[in-house]
């Protein structure tokens, strides 16, 4: 139905692009009110355009009094009242539209839904795939893989400031609020990489607080959630076991976590299988040699103000380092 | 214009002329930010008082106090002193000190360790981070200003604010003459 949706808008971070049920609803409540809206503004325009071209003989003379009479008063009178009537008629629409749509959302089923932990910090998103076995408990940072066609819960708070969760492909905004907890529920249709971001400013690094839903199939998906639970790779190369020996003799390991290594902090992101995340950052740098190997020694120059340390190490010893890094698929 | 409006309006404009926004400094640069190991710290001071090294900018900003107080839980130093309470290691909210109350001092307990329990930081945090640590426990029994000291805590609220604590006198330290001039 083309009034349900406003055409000619592709992309992985558009509403106007929806993947998912949630976000049909609010796309097809977008639609009406910019069809409308659009509406309204072309007939505007065009009556004013016509009365133009139909008095254009007389522009620059003074206009002559209209003449009023009983019967004009009563047309004019039931110009404007049925304009008015129109516009009041329009706005409820809207309104109820958006009861609507609101209700849609609200009612959608949370009993059967996947859940998902997310918690939001200064400034990267922690994700937690909780499992009633806890050795299967899958932690990971800035990527949220998702099967397709299963309804799914977001379950979100925050860790230090308001933070909100927004994958426009997929959802509407959610505050995470510290000490609250928000339950989004959610579905995604279609396979594909889908940019999120944080929605509600959080401080100096806010707009470099995105993260990447991965939407695929239940098979892919579980093969994933099986490789993550897993701990992290012993290093077998001379040079992985030196990377290995710089990330837990230096400041890394006292914030972040590789399951398996004697690196067991909660502050930073989960590095356990940093090399299957395709950014890093929260989706500031691709996760490449370079990349890494900058991010390491100067975070503050890619994301001032962000809680990651300047480091100082040698070449070789960070060349270790990224290398150790990079085995931790 | 009323002359009184516009006088007002420039009143108000030249006064926050006067204002100053607080500098945060995110790379301290190669000095700053180099890994902190063992430093040598006298206890007895030959030749006069001691010469306190420049860590000004820390207990100066009330954003590296911030910072610290935020280290100060992802370190996990509240596992043993609490939020200044103290419990397993002692208590920081008061004007004992063991291994003394001088940022310097403090500093030092940090990096090198101390016998039964406190663990020697030393290799693992950058210079500045130390500092700011320093500053925020000093902050814990009011050795800071007001103003820079943190305000309010996220934890539940057990004990006033760093902020409005008392200024605790370590035997060994002189009151800052900031706090004299207090009327």
């Amino acid at each position: 139905m083309m009034i349900g949706t406003v055409p000619g808008f592709p992309g992985n971070q558009t509403s106007l692009n929806p993947v998912g049920p949630a976000a049909q609803h609010i796309e097809s409540e977008f639609a009406l009110i910019f069809w409308i809206t659009a509406s309204v503004y072309c007939i505007v325009l065009l009556a004013l355009v016509l009365y133009v071209v139909r008095r254009k003989h007389s522009l620059g003379e003074m206009p002559e009094p209209l003449p009023t009479d009983l019967s004009s008063d009563r047309r004019a009178q039931r110009v404007v009242g049925g304009a008015m009537i129109v516009t009041v008629v329009l706005l409820f629409t809207i309104m109820v539209g958006s009861f609507v749509t609101g209700h849609a959302l609200g009612s959608m089923n949370r009993e059967s839904a996947y859940t998902i932990d997310v918690y939001g910090h200064q400034w990267w998103w922690e994700v937690h795939y909780p499992n009633d076995e806890p050795d299967k408990t899958v932690v990971t940072a800035n990527e949220l893989h998702v099967p397709v066609g299963v309804p799914l819960r977001i379950h979100g708070t925050s860790r230090d400031v308001i933070h909100s969760f927004w994958a426009p492909n997929v959802h509407g905004k959610r505050d995470l609020m510290p000490g609250y907890d928000t339950d989004i529920v959610m579905q995604v249709d279609q396979p594909g990489r889908f940019r999120g971001q944080c929605a509600e400013y959080c401080g100096e690094q806010h707009a470099h607080m995105s993260f990447y839903m991965v939407a695929e199939s239940k098979q892919q998906f579980n093969q994933w959630l099986e490789d993550q639970a897993k701990s992290s790779f012993e290093p077998v190369s001379q040079q992985t076991v030196r990377g290995q020996q710089v990330f837990l003799s230096h400041a890394c390991v006292m914030c972040h976590t590789i399951r398996g290594t004697a690196a067991g902090s909660r502050v930073g992101p989960d590095l356990t299988h940093l090399a299957s995340r395709q950014t890093i950052a929260a989706g500031v740098l691709p996760n490449t040699t370079g990349s890494l190997a900058k991010w390491i020694l100067n975070a503050q120059s890619i994301k001032p103000g962000c809680r990651m340390p300047p480091n100082q190490m040698s070449g070789n010893e960070l060349r270790d380092l990224v290398a150790y890094l990079e085995t931790l698929k | 214009m009323k002359p009184i409006a516009f006088i007002s309006i420039l009143a108000t404009a030249l006064v926050l002329a006067g204002c100053k926004r607080e500098q945060r400094v995110f790379d301290p640069g190669p000095s700053g930010s180099k890994i902190a190991n063992g430093v040598a710290v006298n206890e007895v001071h030959a030749g006069g008082p001691l010469t306190v090294p420049d860590h000004g900018a820390y207990d100066q900003s009330a954003y590296a106090v911030g910072e610290g107080k935020r280290l100060f839980s992802a370190f996990n130093c509240v596992g043993c002193h609490n939020h200044g309470g103290g419990g397993i290691g002692p208590a920081l909210m008061d004007a004992e000190w063991i291994y003394g109350s001088h940022p310097e001092q403090i500093y030092s307990s940090i990096v090198q360790g101390r016998p039964d329990g406190m663990p020697s930081f030393a290799g693992k945090i950058p210079d500045y981070q130390v500092w700011e640590l320093v500053a925020y426990v000093r902050s814990l029994s009011g050795q800071l200003p007001a103003d820079v000291a943190p305000g309010r805590s996220d934890e539940i609220q057990v004990k006033k604010a760093e902020q409005a604590k008392k200024e605790e006198h370590p035997p060994d330290e002189t009151p800052q003459p900031m706090e004299k001039e207090k009327p």
